[in-house]
């Protein structure tokens, strides 16, 4: 895989992840369990479609067809989506939706901190300006985690069935592969799988403020960031995000 | 034409941010750089937040605003790097921002007192607010709700 495949193929993930979790918290606007948490959730999602301009700009740039964030957005279908399974299951009951926005925040935290560094100053930049949001969504979402799980024996069974549930989604995330290898020996990005151990502290030490019990097993569903087999979930939601690119091509404001 | 830069950043502190409309965009920092290159105008401005829907009306209005000067060839670059930070919050937009009843950025991660009436006995409602830059507060004294601005 040449560099400028290996680097499309890498902005894509950051640009799909922020994309379909943008999409998927936006789904909560106008119907969170109560305000204040309705404007957090849209507050969360308006940060992540933010970002998602700004990694799909750059990958566009970086793939030189002219595409713009836009195509890429609205008019690439599930196969080339690029995103992690975590981010596109459904938001089910409130504690499901924070607990997958937790393990999403604290590796997203991860590797924004560590891409900071990269060697591609666009990279860089992209980075370090998102990293300041990301702190501040773990801090909500891992806050809420405790607080819940950590709560009535209602709030805590639902918050461990939300873990046992999201946990086996949660490996794909640090999964290695020749496009992690290419951006890794080009100095661009980290090694995913060189994360885990520092995201499994933190996780780790939430989790017991939160009395919940983190799953042995690691067993983890793949396909998502690879595009070879997203769950049938991203389809459903593609159908509504892109439904108006669809129906009316090229339309605009 | 070609205005010196010190009045072109005058106008520009003239133009208000379009949510918090009693602070201008120079004062909230986001307003980078200034500079003619031969008779075009460069403004390299910066997003608050990565998705702040205010950015576009931003550039919008200072455009609007520059050109009502007589100023036509602009451009307006957007700069991501270095990241806005509410350090760059000017010392005037601070006291405005009191004034208004917002309090402004600590470091230390939340408000010194109620911009309403002093009290120093204030606690978080939410981690988020009315727009991507403030959070939500309220005052233990005059328990009226208030907004903070966001630290970061």
């Amino acid at each position: 895989m040449d560099q400028q495949t290996a680097t499309f193929e890498f902005l894509c993930r950051m640009g799909d992840n922020t994309l379909v979790l943008g999409h998927r918290v936006s789904e909560w606007c106008g119907k969170a369990p109560v305000l204040e948490e309705d404007i957090a959730l849209a507050n969360v999602a308006l940060d992540l479609i933010g970002q998602t301009q700004m990694w799909l700009g750059l990958a566009a740039e970086v793939e030189g067809a002219g595409r713009t964030a836009d195509d890429l957005a609205m008019l690439r279908d599930v196969w080339d989506f690029r995103s992690a399974l975590l981010v596109e299951q459904p938001n089910g009951d409130f504690g499901q939706t924070l607990m997958r926005q937790y393990l999403f925040d604290q590796w997203h935290v991860a590797v924004l901190t560590a891409l900071m560094e990269s060697a591609d100053p666009r990279v860089a930049d992209i980075a370090a300006k998102s990293v300041k949001e990301a702190r501040y969504h773990v801090e909500r979402s891992a806050d809420l985690v405790i607080r819940l799980g950590d709560g009535t024996e209602e709030s805590h069974g639902r918050m461990q069935a939300a873990l046992d549930k999201l946990w086996p989604f949660f490996g794909e995330l640090f999964d290695d592969d020749p496009v992690d290898a290419a951006m890794a020996e080009a100095g661009i990005a980290p090694l995913p799988s060189g994360l885990r151990a520092d995201v499994d502290q933190e996780v780790a030490a939430v989790m017991a403020q939160a009395t919940l019990v983190i799953p042995a097993d690691r067993f983890a569903h793949r396909g998502g960031k690879t595009g070879i087999r997203h769950s049938e979930h991203l389809g459903h939601m593609l159908t509504q995000m892109q439904w108006l690119q669809r129906a009316y091509p090229g339309a605009t404001w | 034409m070609r205005p010196e830069l010190a009045q072109i950043w005058d106008w520009l502190d003239a133009v208000p941010d379009p949510e918090i409309p009693v602070i201008s965009v120079v004062d909230l920092g986001i307003v980078r750089d200034v500079a003619w290159h031969g008779d075009m105008l460069e403004i390299a401005v910066t997003p608050t937040y990565s998705g702040c829907p205010a950015t576009s009306v931003i550039a919008m209005d200072i455009e609007t605003a520059l050109r009502n000067r007589g100023v036509s060839d602009i451009r307006i670059k957007t700069q991501i790097a270095p990241a806005w930070t509410t350090d760059w919050l000017s010392e005037k937009g601070r006291a405005k921002l009191v004034e208004y009843g917002i309090a402004p950025p600590r470091a230390a991660g939340g408000p010194e007192s109620c911009p309403r009436c002093g009290s120093k006995s204030v606690s978080k409602v939410s981690q988020f607010g009315s727009t991507p830059c403030k959070a939500h507060w309220r005052c233990g004294d005059c328990l009226e709700p208030f907004d903070y601005f966001k630290c970061i």
